[in-house]
């Protein structure tokens, strides 16, 4: 019984993350950083990173689980929590269906209970795709039931931050977001579980004040953009342009924020490794 | 209470007359001993803090400290904190848990610094580190929104269990400048942003984002410091006396219960 539900949940992972990962368009794909031209076919079958520079494109939520998520483990958290309009701001619930089209998405989060390298966890994602990544009162509710799931069942989370910040037109509540999901973490804490945070890019503003940088260890993809104010604010405030390299995943491990730079085809099993050493007694 | 426009409350918020956490101190509280450094790195004028009596008990009182003259204002950055005065926040906050006195906050912050060396010393993790830390303190704490709050930098001294705003204070997840210049990449719409922001205390109390409002004289605190003050007072001291009375499981439960349930309660529409 078991495993044909494990076979119908990994093909429907599957299926979502294989429509996550398609690019319609052009059979070439061109690199932000390097510039260069690569077969897209390539560039999907190697994680959606650049083979000639190493570039890491931003992953949709469901393809990220499938490259992390043992086969047949993923099941989803909260799938139909609706998005809201809290405020009622004008042109948002537009702004919303659009989202939701593009990315098949009721939000920029995912939230699912899955085993890496055979160690039960609980893991949200933020996709950038949807209004890029920005703390909506779904997705801080969406990410807070993942940590009280995870608390209540005394496992591991790992959550990947993707965000450009604030939801806008969500005003204060998106604010409050932010007490609302570092106070569950300190609950979730209190009860000696690990929680994992992945910095990708671009993880800013008010989730970079928050839970992504609550982690008991940070991980962060190479090149990702980390950081509280945008680059803009703050060549703006000091009226002076910004070195190549600030505020990238290198340079915040050199700060001292980020315990590791992972490249993408290492991620799923440092947090195995991770993962097993904080098992009880830290047995491996 | 006059009926201000969401914009024209800004402004006054803004007031450089309007009392600040100076005026708040050397009024409502006696003995204030001032703390200086975040034991990591260095002071940040653009927060001050220390403890003191309030109507004979201690407390740590701790908050953003704007300037009225431009000099003050150098000197305290214009009341923007780098990471070091949310640190410096945090480590008071950690002494009053441990003598067991409240905390006060007095919020007044167009926002966290957003400079390179803020940046280079964890802005954002030391906002994060402020919200975890807060959630879980059993002493009572109040904050009081005086004139703007702004963005995290804001709620980083905001983890409270009674928010209370002036009347004419606002509470933004951004300046409507900022605010408008992203959503509409034009700050010029900034008064167009403030009627739709619902960063005023009446729509902040109806939203359940604050507690209660206290009342300002006409025309705003700036033209009545003295009544203004008394009026923080009465309202501080009322807030304090009923928290005193709860245990601390209590507080940091409740206080739990007031963010959690923030967001979630929300009308839920599926666009």
């Amino acid at each position: 019984m078991n495993s044909i539900f494990a076979k119908r949940r990994a093909r429907l992972l599957a299926m979502k993350a294989i429509r996550d990962n398609y690019v319609p368009g052009d059979r070439l794909v061109t690199c932000p950083k390097c510039g260069q031209d690569s077969e897209r076919r390539q560039v999907a079958q190697g994680l959606s990173v650049c083979p000639k520079c190493g570039y890491h494109w931003p992953l949709g939520a469901y393809y990220r689980l499938s490259t992390v998520l043992d086969p047949g483990t993923f099941r989803e958290l909260n799938e139909k929590l609706p998005a809201a309009d809290p405020l009622a701001f004008p042109g948002y619930g537009e702004k919303l269906r659009a989202a939701q089209r593009k990315t098949g998405l009721n939000e920029a989060a995912v939230t699912a209970t899955g085993a890496i390298g055979g160690c039960k966890c609980v893991v949200g994602v933020l996709d950038s795709r949807f209004l890029m990544g920005s703390m909506s009162a779904a997705v801080g509710e969406k990410i807070t039931l993942a940590i009280e799931y995870a608390a209540k069942n005394r496992l591991p989370l790992i959550l990947f931050a993707a965000s450009g910040g604030a939801r806008m037109q969500e005003g204060i509540l998106s604010l409050m977001q932010m007490a609302k999901t570092s106070a569950a973490l300190a609950r979730f804490s209190e009860k000696g579980l690990l929680y994992i945070s992945v910095l990708t890019d671009p993880t800013t503003g008010g989730v970079t004040a928050s839970f992504a940088s609550l982690g008991d260890i940070i991980l962060a993809e190479p090149g990702a953009l980390i950081g509280f104010a945008g680059p803009r604010v703050i060549q703006q405030t000091i009226g002076e342009t910004l070195l190549e390299g600030f505020q990238r995943s290198e340079f915040q491990m050199e700060h001292g924020f980020v315990d590791a730079v992972v490249p993408r085809a290492e991620l799923r099993d440092t947090l195995a490794r991770l993962l097993r050493l904080h098992q009880r007694g830290g047995r491996i | 209470m006059s009926e201000l426009t969401a914009a024209q409350r800004v402004a006054v918020a803004r007031h450089p007359q309007r009392p600040n956490i100076t005026d708040y101190i050397s009024a409502l509280f006696t003995d204030f001993f001032e703390q200086k450094g975040d034991r990591l790195c260095r002071e940040d004028a653009a927060t001050l803090g220390g403890v003191a009596l309030y109507h004979g008990r201690p407390v740590t009182v701790i908050g953003t400290r704007k300037g009225k003259t431009l000099e003050e204002n150098l000197q305290c950055n214009f009341g923007m904190p780098g990471p070091e005065g949310y640190r410096k926040a945090l480590r008071l906050m950690r002494q009053a848990e441990k003598f067991r006195r409240p905390v006060v906050t007095f919020i007044d912050t167009s926002g966290a610094y957003p400079g390179l060396e803020a940046e280079e010393r964890g802005q954002g993790e030391a906002i994060a580190r402020n919200l975890y830390e807060m959630s879980r303190l059993t002493v009572p704490v109040v904050a009081v929104v005086t004139g703007e709050g702004n963005s995290g930098g804001a709620l980083a001294l905001g983890v409270a269990n009674r928010v209370l705003m002036l009347e004419n204070a606002v509470y933004a997840i951004l300046s409507p400048e900022g605010f408008a210049s992203i959503l509409w990449k034009d700050a010029a719409r900034h008064e167009e942003a403030c009627e739709l922001m619902h960063l005023t205390a009446p729509d902040l109390l109806r939203m359940q984002v604050i507690d209660d409002i206290i009342p300002e004289p006409e025309g705003g605190a700036h033209l009545s410091p003295a009544a203004a003050l008394r009026t923080v007072d009465r309202y501080l001291s009322r807030h304090l006396a009923e928290l005193s009375k709860e245990s601390g499981q209590a507080l940091a439960a409740g206080r739990y219960q007031k963010f959690r349930q923030m967001g979630a309660t929300t009308r839920k529409e599926d666009p």
